[in-house]
């Protein structure tokens, strides 16, 4: 281990997933199923058994939608109007309709989920509007439920593979995808007939307060690498500049966790204890009035339990500190901080992108398919807005079925074995080198940028500095990088899709020179929603190597919003407080 | 550019006494998602070869003999 092997083997499937967190599991399973003759390869930078997001468990679904609580028209209606109307309705309302069906798969799987007195699903209200937060009383074992799964459909899984770049045929196509061992630097060329993006949000795109390059909200394993392939694959990225920016407890990167505290009476307080939104669903207005807060006299912001009842609290904690995040406890812990006692400290995370959380991510149609013919995308880096765990699996599970149909239909495409000579070259020139930038410094450098020049409040000529800057760090990138070891490979690796998704942020959030989504675009110069304009998408792509923006129209919605219901999201702060 | 090596204080610990990685055990190395656990060649034990860790314990509960401690790390202390 952790010593270069040169080497390349090739292997052709009918359906290649790349990312074996959440998204990929479901829609490795669902391929087969629809398929047993398929042959299908799940692709993952670390292990299977504990990779993702959910590695530890979750402690609950946040959102969904159950017959009895809510419709799927209800839901898309929510979400549209969370997402300042900037929707494609079809992915939403499929995965509306499609999620009660996967929770029941999932009970199925052996993951409960809370029931009341009679037995049926016992939802709690979050959000603004509706009821979606579903409790999971053994959430911890979400991963080894899934993982026997996929043991029993014989799916092949290929843990800590890198996928670094996508292949593409001769017609546009997609042919399969580079990977590279993350403990050897061997070569892996996977051919396939559809390939399945699941490899999360963009986690490592800020720098976290800590200073701690892998203390990140997200699994930092999802460092962009997912968002960078598809993009020079030629696939469209949608909204990019609506970034993910989340309510975390100060210092500690996991989320306070309202979600959970709240049903129990828990709420987001300011320094005097007092409410001041309505709501603690995380979205992007609900994140500016929470910067409101942090930055006026009455911050900074606080989860506040201490007026629960001792046993009440006890619960909570018993819930906070078995998953998700189960290291918070030992936080809490060592800073003496008792929930019965004192609130909690709140601040915000570092800026990422993902649409598991907000609404940045690869372009998806409701069958989860990217412009690029047999690439599809599913889970926190599909653009599918604030579609969560149930998202990921639901949308995986979408995925699944239709790439297995469309692999059915296609024959191995043909790739070009230049573009993967190129590509080991490029990948493997920091071992090339005998001195240099370690890929630590240069990422430490980058998402310092990134903080310093991208975060919001946005401001047009500082964010141009920061490209600037950032031409220059690509500089080093190709130039001085070096990698000692096949560990330091990955991490190099890592920090060129972080330095893409940077280049991205930068250049997405000055196309729309507007204001939206609260904080997560929120420009000092133009300051006003302009619907007139950029009641649109806006969608990024590499044409002719170059990185250009365009908008698209919104598809008409199928669940029609009123003009009053539009603003619900923008009366967040609690009136007698305005 | 040369390179130096400066220290840092590591969030997770491994007792050697009830670490079993010499009669095979790789576990928690198979499991980090960060991969910053190794089996070291001095020792037979396993160690936190990289201070790459997101705190999120999968060595700690997975290890068959509660070897693995998982603190979380200074400078967010
Ligand atoms: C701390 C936290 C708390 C959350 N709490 C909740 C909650 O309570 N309820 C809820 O519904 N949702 C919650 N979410 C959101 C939810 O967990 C995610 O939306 C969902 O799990 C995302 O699934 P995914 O498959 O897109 O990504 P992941 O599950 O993160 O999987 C991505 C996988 O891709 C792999 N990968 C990345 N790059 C590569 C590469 N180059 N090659 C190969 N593999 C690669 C990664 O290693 C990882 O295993 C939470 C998220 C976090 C981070
Ligand atoms: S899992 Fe425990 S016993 Fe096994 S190698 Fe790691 S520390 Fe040692
Ligand atoms: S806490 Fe997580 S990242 Fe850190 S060593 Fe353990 S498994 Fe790896």
């Amino acid at each position: 281990m952790d010593d270069f092997i040169d080497g390349l083997s090739e292997v052709a499937c009918d359906v290649l997933v790349i990312g074996g967190g959440t998204a990929g599991p479901m829609a490795a399973l669902k391929a087969k199923q629809k398929n047993p003759a398929l042959n299908v390869v799940l692709l993952e930078k670390a292990n299977v058994k504990r990779s993702g997001a959910i590695s530890m468990g979750m402690d609950g679904l946040n959102n969904a939608v159950v017959p009895g609580y809510a419709t799927p028209e209800q839901y898309t209606k929510e979400i549209t109007i969370a997402n300042d109307g900037i929707v494609d309705q079809a992915p939403v309302f499929k995965y509306a309709s499609r999620c009660y069906d996967i929770i029941q798969e999932l009970d199925r799987f052996g993951i409960r989920f809370q029931r009341n007195a009679n037995g049926d699903y016992d939802l709690k209200k979050v959000h603004h509007l509706g009821t979606y937060v579903l409790p999971m009383p053994n959430g911890e074992t979400v991963k080894k439920a899934l993982y026997r799964q996929l043991k029993r459909e014989r799916i092949l899984i290929s843990n800590r593979f890198m996928a670094t770049r996508l292949l593409t045929a001769k017609d546009g196509r997609i042919a399969g995808a580079v990977a590279v061992n993350t403990r050897t630097s061997e070569f892996l060329v996977l051919r396939a007939k559809a390939v399945i993006l699941c490899m999360g949000a963009a986690g490592r795109l800020g720098l976290p307060h800590s200073g701690y390059l892998f203390g990140t909200y997200e699994n930092p394993t999802n460092s962009g690498d997912g968002y960078a392939m598809a993009y020079h694959a030629g696939a469209a990225l949608a909204n990019l500049e609506c970034y993910q920016i989340n309510p975390l407890i100060k210092d500690y990167n996991g989320p306070a966790c309202a979600y959970v505290a709240g049903p129990f009476g828990a709420y987001t307080a300011n320094s005097e204890g007092k409410r001041f939104i309505e709501s603690d669903y995380w979205s992007g207005q609900m994140m500016q009035e929470f910067y409101n807060e942090l930055q006026s006299g009455k911050g900074p912001v606080f989860l506040k339990l201490n007026h629960l009842h001792p046993d009440t609290v006890g619960e909570i904690a018993d819930i906070l500190h078995r998953v998700e995040r189960p290291s918070r406890g030992r936080f809490h812990t060592a800073r003496g901080t008792d929930y019965r006692e004192t609130m909690i400290e709140m601040h915000i995370s570092e800026i990422g992108f993902c649409s598991g959380h907000s609404a940045s991510g690869v372009f998806v149609d409701e069958y989860a398919r990217t412009t690029v013919p047999g690439l599809y995308a599913a889970g926190d880096m599909a653009s599918v807005p604030h579609n969560y765990m149930l998202g990921a699996f639901t949308n995986g599970a979408v995925a699944g079925e239709h790439a297995a149909e469309a692999a059915q239909e296609t024959d191995l495409p043909d790739y070009d074995p230049d573009v993967v000579r190129f590509e080991r070259t490029r990948v493997l020139a920091p071992t090339r080198r005998e001195d240099g930038i370690p890929p630590n410094q240069l990422e430490y450098k980058v998402r310092r940028l990134v903080n310093d020049y991208l975060q919001p409040p946005k401001v047009t000529s500082r964010m141009r500095i920061g490209q600037q800057r950032l031409a220059e760090a690509r500089q080093d990138l190709e130039t001085a990088l070096v990698a000692r070891n096949p560990h330091e490979l990955m991490r190099s690796l890592e920090v060129s899709s972080i330095l893409d998704c940077a280049d991205m942020a930068a250049h997405a959030s000055l196309y729309r020179t507007e204001s939206r989504w609260g904080l997560y675009h929120n420009r000092i110069d133009h300051p006003e929603k302009d619907d007139e304009n950029w009641c649109c998408h806006a969608l990024l792509r590499k044409v002719d190597g170059r990185m250009i923006s365009e908008k698209r129209a919104i598809q008409p919605y199928i669940v029609p919003i009123e003009t009053e219901e539009r603003t619900a999201y923008e009366r967040l702060r609690v009136s007698n407080q305005a | 550019m040369p390179l130096a090596l400066s220290p840092t204080a590591i969030p997770v610990i491994v007792d050697e006494a009830k670490c079993i990685a010499d009669k095979g055990c790789t576990v928690c190395v198979d499991v980090c998602p960060l991969d910053v656990l190794r089996i070291s060649d001095l020792t037979g034990k396993a160690y936190m070869k990289f201070d790459e860790c997101w705190y999120c314990m999968p060595c700690e509960t997975d290890c068959p003999t509660g070897a693995v401690t998982v603190n979380i790390p200074y400078l967010l202390r």
